[in-house]
């Protein structure tokens, strides 16, 4: 190994643990999946990020072995698994309830699986003793399930199903039930146990915070289909479609049309009376084409005097103002009614705010801040 | 009214009388109910049993004369004694009849589950849409009076009944069946009669279970078999004990099926219970073997409160 990085999708001679070779599923007139082709890599932590109903449960109960492809196959290994079933597949699943036996104490809720292995006695002693130190659990190994917390209950799960030591571990929406700050915590602990674990981790979540915050690739699906596979920083820089840059983040979205304007820059006319604006793109557009640019608004700057050297810079009004703090997203209305957003950090105390409601400013970024997506 | 200050603690004052009064009402309702119900009624037959048979309205002596006032209360309390109970242990009837009762009990209830557990689950695991129909379909014979219900097996049981028709019809038999008239005729009536009480709170512990878990228990490594015996049953087992003492408490004084169904052979407590009333005029006698009959079920029925409270508490 020659660098630390870790980037196994980049290395045509990786093997990928989990393939889903043109997956579709279909549950009787609706497909779900639809002919879907993904790598995922050992050791990776993978988030499937979605809106609801957009099959990425699916996907994680084909891997679990609940449902089966209706055409395509999904390989772990090397090996077919469509033919496997739950029980025999060295893939465990982390349930979005939890699926804690209520009837069984913590301890044998770890022990539940190894048990099922007829794992002999001592060893399957210490694999719990081991699993319940990972998660921080052991004075609670005699309690029942009812009567621990709910992050207690979360650990539970993650110790369930990390203990018979899968290939795969799959997590449904794993954070979902837990308050913010938890959350948080609990994500930074989960990366933690991922990494002492070495297990490939999918996870599903329709929270894209948290799948950028954990996952080493995220694949935004939409409707049974992958919109784009990266890693959360390419997802969030460099977003392949207008559903991508809109699902992960805040953006400005500004409709126009591209004229080349020399190498890899273009000119984008976008309403009456307005100054064109000024993008790179890697990607060939035509002449006359219709395009979306795309612009997070803290790569947005606003101030009260147009920037001298801007290369694209806009007039307007502010229109409202959200204070978050840290930060104020400032909705600027422009002269044709359009509203843009743009960030900007709060440096300075409140009352000392430079801009406030219907105040003129200018709003301006660079040649290479906004990303050009054609039509 | 015109003077706020007193209006004020006026209402005040009633309302804090009204809060205890409105307590007091409402721990008292249960315990008229339990008074009237059933100790009341407790009392008058633990009186009968401490009586003396006789040729009278009603047949039994003493009766209370409360017009002698003092004396004639403690002449009543005088003539009472244990008599009837000693003679529950002389003759080996009853305490046969009491054990034969309990076995028969036992052994239906062990066949209604077999029979209600299977339907159970497979009404909590039927199409949402469908269980208020299932439900429906497991009540509707509860709108019939059961004693027709009954004599509807005779029909069905007796040796020129349907079930012997067919068998010979379609040729398994070549001979009819004595079926009526024996244990098995009553085994069938039991099952049939109070498979409901079984199905019913089976039902509503298994519709309740996360179908989640049996998943979970799948993907730890449990084939389907395991996951219904490792998961399934402990947490249905709450529905199982409540459904088993919702039969057999009833099943073990049960008059009619052994009476209709059963033959000469068919021994229960409730048969002897009628007979001793009805036939031998012995209230006292009779009366004393309705009040052993119930401390048999006191057992049973603390038992199955029992659950019935850890089941409240788990869920809490």
């Amino acid at each position: 190994m020659t660098s630390d990085v870790f980037t196994p999708w980049d290395d045509p001679q990786a093997k990928p643990l989990i393939q889903f070779k043109n997956v579709t599923k279909r549950f009787g007139g609706f497909t779900a999946i639809d002919n879907l082709s993904l790598d995922i890599f050992e050791r990776e932590f993978f988030a499937l990020l979605g809106p609801s109903g957009c099959g990425k449960t699916t996907m994680m109960r084909m891997l679990a072995g609940f449902e089966t492809p209706t055409e395509g196959h999904i390989i772990l290994s090397g090996q077919d698994i469509d033919p496997i079933p739950p029980n025999k597949r060295a893939v465990n699943m982390m349930f979005q309830s939890y699926a804690l036996f209520p009837h069984l104490s913590i301890w044998e809720n770890i022990a539940f699986g190894l048990r099922r292995d007829k794992m002999p006695k001592r060893d399957l002693e210490d694999r719990v003793e081991e699993m319940l130190r990972l998660t921080r659990l052991e004075q609670f190994a005699r309690r029942k399930p009812h009567q621990i917390s709910g992050g207690q209950r979360q650990r539970v799960a993650l110790a369930r199903s990390l203990a018979k030591a899968p290939k795969l571990l799959l997590l449904d929406e794993p954070l979902g039930a837990l308050d913010k700050k938890l959350r948080q915590d609990t994500q930074f602990e989960l990366m933690d146990i991922q990494e002492k674990t070495g297990t490939t981790f999918v996870i599903v979540t329709h929270d894209q915070e948290e799948a950028m915050t954990v996952a080493s690739r995220v694949a935004v699906m939409d409707q049974g289909q992958l919109k784009q596979v990266a890693t959360p920083d390419r997802i969030y820089e460099n977003p392949n479609s207008v559903y991508v840059a809109d699902f992960i983040g805040d953006v400005n979205i500004i409709e126009g049309r591209a004229t080349a304007q020399g190498d890899e820059t273009y000119q984008i006319n976008w309403a009456e009376g307005q100054t064109p604006l000024t993008a790179t793109s890697a990607t060939d557009l035509s002449n006359g084409q219709g395009c979306h640019l795309a612009i997070r608004p803290e790569k947005v700057t606003i101030s009260a005097d147009r920037p001298a050297d801007a290369v694209n810079a806009i007039q307007g009004k502010v229109h409202d103002i959200a204070y978050l703090g840290n930060l104020s997203t400032y909705y600027v209305e422009l002269a044709n009614g359009t509203i843009i957003k743009a960030q900007s950090a709060n440096t300075r105390r409140i009352s000392r705010r430079s801009f406030t409601w219907e105040d003129p400013v200018w709003l301006s970024w660079t040649a290479t801040a906004a990303v050009l997506l054609a039509n | 009214m015109g003077r706020p200050g007193l209006a004020v603690l006026d209402s005040n004052g009633r309302g804090f009388v009204g809060e205890l009064m409105r307590r007091a009402f409402l721990i008292a309702v249960p315990y008229v109910w339990l008074l009237a119900l059933f100790l009341v009624p407790f009392f008058i037959v633990l009186k009968i049993s401490l009586s003396d048979t006789a040729l009278a309205i009603p047949p039994y002596t003493p009766t209370l004369d409360l017009s002698q006032g003092w004396s004639g209360i403690t002449e009543f309390f005088s003539q009472l004694d244990f008599e009837n109970f000693v003679w529950l242990t002389e003759d080996d009837l009853y305490w046969k009849a009491y054990l034969s009762s309990v076995k028969i009990a036992l052994i239906a209830t062990i066949f209604t589950l077999i029979f209600g557990y299977p339907i159970a689950y497979g009404m909590a695991r039927a199409p949402e849409e469908w269980r208020p129909t299932l439900m429906m379909l497991i009540i509707l014979p509860f709108w019939t009076s059961f004693l027709i219900r009954v004599y509807a097996w005779m029909g069905i049981l007796s040796n020129e009944g349907y079930l012997n028709q067919f068998l010979l019809w379609i040729g398994v038999i070549s001979t009819p069946l004595t079926i009526l008239n024996t244990n098995t005729a009553v085994y069938i009536g039991i099952v049939y009669t109070y498979l409901p009480f079984m199905i019913l709170p089976i039902y509503s512990a298994l519709e309740r279970m996360d179908e989640s878990l049996i998943e979970a228990a799948e993907d730890l490594g449990c084939s389907r078999i395991q996951a219904f015996w490792l998961v399934t049953i402990p947490l249905s087992r709450p529905g199982i004990i409540a459904g088993c003492f919702l039969v057999m408490i009833p099943v073990i004084g049960e008059f009619v099926i052994p009476s209709l169904l059963g033959g000469s052979g068919t021994l229960m407590i409730g048969k002897v219970l009628w007979e001793e009333f009805f036939s031998n005029r012995d209230w006292p006698v009779a009366s004393a073997v309705a009040v052993v009959l119930l401390l048999i079920l006191v057992v049973p029925i603390v038992l199955f409160q029992r659950n019935q409270q850890k089941q409240t508490e788990a869920e809490q």
